[in-house]
């Protein structure tokens, strides 16, 4: 492919003027892909150091009694991860990095429909990380409340909890944008002859869950704000002294933040769904059905926020109903992996580590959707909730789906971003550690939960030690896979073989321009009249060379 | 409605017919939908400040109507009024545009500016007079009286605050397009922003209709 194109990283357009400086063409580029980046480092850095604190917790727990924290600072660190891993990684995390990268590129568009806004939700975001940084280092002290913020403790405790909730409202702010960003550039930018059900299933993902950010997370945004003017001049609204009801607070919050569970997990079931047909060289098992299955689950997300609050003396109808709802959530993400496995069915599948990264997270996340069932029983909730059975669900569904997902979709657009490729037996050698890693670290709290293991206590009682002493070998092993895995990434973007532009022998458009690609993504637009996902005989039906102008049509 | 130089990118498929390419500088729609987008997350914010406030009268609904009674209901009338009529000055703005005449919607969106200032001057004189009779969160007042009343004044500040915010940044708007006509970048053929800015105006006096009774009426 043409070589005389110049790759984003060295034009691009800015918000305003021409910089000689390398670092104001970065910080005020309005490319999607350089956003993309820019959102990438700030995000995985935060990613480490909240990495860090959960080992320092881990630590803490390796026996019994008070080691290296004590209850106080044990109570600031889970808040801290929490709201790192939540606010800054995960929620932004998919849709800002790889979606912003790859959603114009495989809808056949120059960039999404508001690059300045997308460049200003960058920056609230930044500022939004701004605010968390001083709640950690101002008076007070950083907050202590854990991520979901319940009243009355949040509107009581003498930490930084004002400055915390307005970082969140900023993280979510930032969120919001994003997905009022996709939403038009969807509407609005398909290329000519790419209906909704042509387009690539990642987009499908990232569509559905624009809707969440768009239309939940302005909940949690008010009810912060709420929190906040309960802190300041004491409305009342949370406060059971003025007749305030502090459960409504978990009602709202809950509202937001169980849809937004799905808004994270939505754009990596995307993930899974262009990786699969891609390394079984086949189109994709039942193409509308997991379309279809995302809205699904889109919509139902807003309908099962009562089950956090089984043990809140809602009224028991209410749980029985909230109990059904979150249950029936279980089929359409059913229809995903069943389309999955049939796709995956007779096909010469290609273990590359895209691909074992996908099937590594389909055993993590069936165990965690599967125990978000029992979760999801009033009577069997009553009484795991609040033990490390809930933490061993969670961090199996959300980091062992989203993140081994997302980790997925890295390596395989890595060769893309950077137009060159890792070294693949590395690659692999770290999924496999992490993924063992993962599995010491965690399938012991699902023991010690069951047992009666209360979560965010520093101490426990000396029955758990032998739980506790495996999961802090366990973190110890993950995070080694962890290093691993980013220093053969880094190797890879640093001295890796050129990939050129379609490594894989993938379908979608994103494949058919140069690795990286050039500023303004295409030279020609394609009239797309064919389905992302058609391969015969293990071979992709179009071959384009999309990024040169050209009047003639290829293939 | 992009400028008239604009010449969108054509292509053709199999067949030879021809397609335009949606280019996201001259896409009057996108804005639109973005727009459109952006006033449902208004609505979602309003929305829940809306479902708080039923659920607290649905518990205290005597003491609410009892509230409601300290209400200054002149005053909330006059600016009801004024926001009315300020939608409707904002709205002719857009149509004089659109006829090519300039100026007069230069004047127009100056007398919404106008209204707007003075429904906010309005406003503070109310909050001044209830915060006067002892009437604030927090307050010795409202601490000798019912848990309902003081939900009242609690959810009355925050509603009506979280409206007041959203009339200020509607003025820094409505500043910002006059130095953008001023400056030629919205003109009779490219008036998008003008048209979001009003969208925008109705949806806050709309806000204020639902908020009035809710608050001035229901005793």
């Amino acid at each position: 492919m043409s070589m005389t194109h110049t790759s984003f990283y060295e034009e691009t357009h800015t918000v305003f003027g021409h910089h000689k400086n390398k670092f104001l063409q970065w910080i005020f580029s309005i490319d999607h892909k350089r956003i993309a980046i820019m959102y990438a480092i700030v995000m995985f850095s935060f990613f480490a150091i909240a990495v860090v604190v959960a080992l320092l917790m881990r630590l803490e727990l390796f026996s019994p009694g008070q080691q290296i924290m004590g209850p106080d600072t044990y109570n600031k660190a889970f808040t801290l991860h929490g709201i790192i891993m939540i606010f800054v990684f995960i929620v932004p995390g998919i849709p800002a990095t790889l979606g912003n990268f790859l959603l114009p590129l495989q809808l056949g568009a120059r960039d999404v429909s508001f690059p300045r806004l997308n460049l200003l939700s960058f920056w609230i975001y930044c500022l939004g990380i701004l605010v968390l940084l001083y709640s950690l280092f101002g008076g007070g002290g950083s907050a202590d409340t854990g991520w979901t913020f319940y009243a009355p403790y949040s509107t009581n405790s003498a930490s930084n909890v004002v400055s915390a909730l307005t970082a969140a409202y900023l993280l979510g702010l930032a969120s919001i944008l994003t997905g009022l960003n996709f939403i038009a550039t969807i509407h609005r930018l398909r290329a000519p002859g790419m209906g909704f059900f042509k387009m690539p299933l990642f987009v499908w993902g990232l569509y559905t869950t624009a809707w969440i950010q768009l239309l939940a997370t302005p909940v949690v945004g008010i009810t912060l704000i709420m929190v906040i003017l309960e802190r300041v001049v004491g409305i009342g609204i949370f406060d059971p002294a003025k007749g305030g009801d502090p459960v409504l607070l978990e009602n709202m919050f809950w509202m937001y933040s169980h849809p937004a569970v799905y808004l994270m997990i939505l754009p990596a079931f995307g993930i899974a769904s262009e990786i699969v047909p891609t390394f079984c060289r086949k189109p994709v098992f039942g193409y509308h059905a997991i379309a279809v299955s995302s809205g699904m689950i889109a919509f139902l997300g807003y309908l099962v926020w009562g089950h956090h609050m089984f043990t809140s003396g809602q009224s028991d109808t209410i749980s029985l109903i909230f109990s059904v709802l979150s249950f029936i959530v279980a089929v359409p993400t059913s229809v995903k992996f069943f389309d999955w496995i049939a796709t995956m069915y007779k096909a010469s599948i290609d273990f590359k580590t895209p691909m074992l990264w996908t099937i590594g997270t389909f055993i993590t996340f069936i165990i965690g959707g599967l125990t978000g069932l029992i979760l999801g029983a009033v009577g069997v909730d009553i009484y795991f909730h609040d033990t490390y059975f809930v933490v061993a669900h969670f961090h199996y569904a959300i980091l062992g789906g989203v993140v081994f997902l997302m980790f997925a979709g890295i390596h395989y657009w890595f060769p893309k971003m950077c137009g060159r490729m890792y070294s693949e037996k590395h690659a692999s050698r770290a999924f496999y550690i992490i993924f063992v890693g993962f599995n010491v670290l965690w399938f012991p709290m699902f023991i010690a939960g069951a047992l009666g293991m209360p979560r965010r206590y520093f101490d426990y009682l000396p029955e758990f030690t032998i739980y506790h002493r495996i999961a802090t070998v366990g973190s110890w092993i993950f995070v080694a896979g962890l290093l691993y895995m980013f220093y053969t990434l880094y190797r890879g973007w640093r001295y890796g073989p050129i990939a050129g532009p379609n490594p894989w022998n993938a379908t979608t458009l994103e494949w058919q321009i140069p690795s990286p690609p050039q500023a303004d993504n295409f030279g020609t637009i394609p009239y797309v009249d064919f389905m992302p996902y058609e391969y015969i005989e293990g071979e992709p039906v179009h071959h384009m060379d999309l990024s040169v102008k050209e009047d003639v049509h290829h293939g | 409605m992009a400028d008239t130089a604009y010449e969108p990118e054509i292509i053709f498929d199999k067949q030879g017919n021809p397609h335009e390419v949606v280019d996201w500088k001259h896409d009057y729609e996108g804005s639109k939908l973005g727009f459109w987008a952006f006033l449902l997350t208004e609505m979602m914010i309003f929305g829940t400040m809306f479902f708080v406030y039923s659920f607290y009268l649905y518990q205290n609904n005597a003491d609410f109507v009892h509230a409601s009674e300290e209400m200054n209901r002149l005053l909330g009338g006059i600016n009801t009024f004024i926001l009315l009529v300020s939608a409707l000055t904002m709205g002719l703005s857009l149509v004089k545009l659109r006829n090519g005449h300039v100026q007069t919607c230069k004047k127009l969106i100056w007398t919404t500016i106008i209204l707007a200032v003075i429904f906010l001057g309005i406003k503070y004189t109310e909050w001044s007079i209830e915060i006067g009779h002892g009437f604030y969160p927090g307050s010795p007042t409202l601490d000798t009286l019912g848990n309902g009343t003081k939900l009242f004044f609690g959810l009355y500040f925050t509603m009506t605050g979280l409206h007041g915010i959203h009339i200020i940044v509607g003025i820094g708007v409505m500043l910002w397009l006059l130095s953008l006509i001023n400056s030629g970048k919205i003109t009779s053929t490219n008036f998008v922003v003008l048209e979001n800015t009003a969208l925008y105006w109705d949806f806050v006096h709309i806000v204020w209709v639902l908020v009035f009774p809710l608050f001035y009426l229901i005793y």
